[in-house]
């Protein structure tokens, strides 16, 4: 059974948001860490790189593949999670806690809105 | 409309993640590929390989008519033998690789890849047309299911589950007294199956084939006897970075109708003194004069994400040749990969390039096979 913790805001594409003030930490579900297995390698965007929602600007790769990571958000990228490009197991291992990938400051907090909540985001993934 | 294999319900029942693989729904991976892999390298692992395509060659003309359409030389092989083998068309590229089994005196039987099945009994129809022999060919893939059961462990089971001695091809006492590429027949709860010891991990261990009922008996008793030697189901993703770090090649990647066997670096399966075959003189031509672009094995020497197939690989600052297998291996735990480059490259000790999402990587280029056991 997956892990939604009830105080995160989620992606249809699998990424969780947490905000705090006017910035966003995202990473990704336990569930999409689960359906990944074995992420072997993380490619964070770079610092100051504007992002809209939706776009693609990370990458994590599993064993067999590479899958795009997409800013649920858009915003400046602020902070960056260098320990879980040293480590990738992190996103298995801590989806919610050091596994998280970048910090954004938010440039239009009503996408937040748009945003599916915890019981939203269980429906889509049948849970 | 994907195809099942006999052993679909099973997988499901073990909760496998299915994927599209040369037209099967096939489980890529039950749990993790990491572990699948780990457990065929350390103890035993069991593949569903039924979507592999058989089939049967008889008659008084099958050797000379094999001779003539498939690379090696299959006079080599006794009854209850088996070898690695190619077959090419005129251009000396490939059609497919697979195994050639000689089952009896003039009874052959070719194991070919699961996404070549209608291209192969096509091509070697055509050829049986043009040939004046007796011979019989006969497409039997829809006939059996198979499984792989791979790894060092394996050897310590497997007689438990195939009991007694074999009843045909070759006669053994028991299942574990075959040795590399030997095939026998064996009685199984009173169905016929063939086991040979050969596989496609770089691992010990046997490939089954057998009827629906007698492949689901087995993969359920294997998956029991086995578990205390910590045998796991794996899946294709487990096959696949298991003989890309044994640099098997794997028909669509490493090998295609424009490739040739030198180029792929599998000219020790080419027979250029068996006489005439399909494909002889541009693969004598290639052996004594030498080849344009030749496959090689490389390690990524930079973190790096993992190599794909067709990223461009750099050497002296240009673009030379593309990556056709890549992957993170398991067992080293680093980036490695498969790909052409021209001839002057193809150096073991070469620095190369790996393109990755418009950023290049170092690489080095190193001997085949990528991994070894005693590198552990």
């Amino acid at each position: 059974m997956s892990n939604i913790p009830s105080d995160l805001k989620y992606a249809k594409s699998h990424e969780w948001v947490r905000v705090s003030g006017d910035t966003a930490t995202v990473g990704i579900s336990d569930h999409a860490q689960a359906e990944l297995t074995d992420v072997v390698f993380v490619e964070l965007p770079a610092a100051g790189r504007q992002v809209k929602a939706g776009e693609a600007c990370a990458v994590v790769e599993s064993v067999k593949t590479a899958s795009d990571i997409y800013s649920p958000v858009s915003g400046e990228i602020v902070e960056l999670n260098p320990p879980v490009a040293d480590n990738p197991s992190l996103v298995n291992t801590e989806p919610y806690a050091g596994g998280w990938f970048f910090k954004i400051k938010l440039s239009n907090p009503a996408e937040l809105n748009a945003l599916l909540s915890p019981e939203d985001y269980k429906k889509q993934i049948g849970g | 409309m994907l195809k099942q294999t006999a052993l679909y319900s099973a997988h499901q029942k073990l909760g496998a993640k299915l994927i599209d693989f040369g037209g099967w729904e096939m489980p890529v991976q039950y749990t993790s590929i990491t572990d699948e892999h780990l457990a065929v390298r350390n103890a035993a692992g069991i593949f569903d390989i039924s979507h592999m395509g058989e089939v049967t060659v008889s008659g008084t003309g099958a050797v000379q008519f094999l001779n003539s359409v498939l690379t090696n030389d299959i006079r080599k092989l006794a009854a209850g033998e088996g070898q690695y083998t190619l077959m090419c068309n005129e251009r000396g590229g490939v059609v497919d690789d697979l195994y050639a089994y000689r089952l009896c005196d003039d009874v052959y039987f070719l194991i070919i890849n699961a996404s070549r099945i209608e291209p192969d009994v096509a091509w070697l129809q055509a050829q049986a047309a043009k040939f004046s022999g007796e011979l019989k060919l006969t497409d039997t893939s829809h006939n059996y299911a198979a499984i792989a059961v791979q790894g060092p462990r394996v050897a310590e089971f497997i007689n438990t589950v195939i009991p007694g001695a074999s009843v045909s091809a070759m006669r053994v006492n028991a299942v574990i007294d075959l040795k590399k590429n030997q095939i026998g027949g064996f009685k199984y709860n009173g169905h016929s199956v063939l086991v040979s010891r050969t596989g496609y991990t770089g691992e010990d261990g046997f490939e089954i084939v057998g009827g629906d009922e007698s492949i689901q008996q087995l993969w359920a008793q294997f998956l029991t006897v086995g578990q205390p030697f910590g045998l796991k189901p794996a899946g294709l993703g487990a096959r696949d970075t298991l003989r890309t770090e044994v640099c098997y090649p794997l028909y669509g990647h490493e090998l295609d109708e424009e490739t040739t066997p030198i180029e792929a670096g599998v000219g020790f399966f080419v027979s250029l003194d068996k006489g005439e075959f399909n494909g002889r003189s541009v693969l004598a031509d290639q052996k004594a004069n030498g080849v344009k672009k030749k496959c090689v094995a490389f390690k990524m020497t930079d973190k790096s994400a993992p190599p794909r197939p067709h990223y461009p690989i750099w050497a002296n600052g240009a673009p030379v040749g593309e990556v056709v297998s890549g992957t993170q291996s398991p067992s080293l735990n680093l980036g490695i990969g498969l790909g052409y480059v021209p001839v002057e490259f193809a150096k073991a000790g070469n620095v190369i390039e790996i393109e990755i999402r418009g950023k290049r990587a170092a690489a080095v280029i190193v001997p085949k096979p990528i991994f070894k056991k005693a590198d552990k």
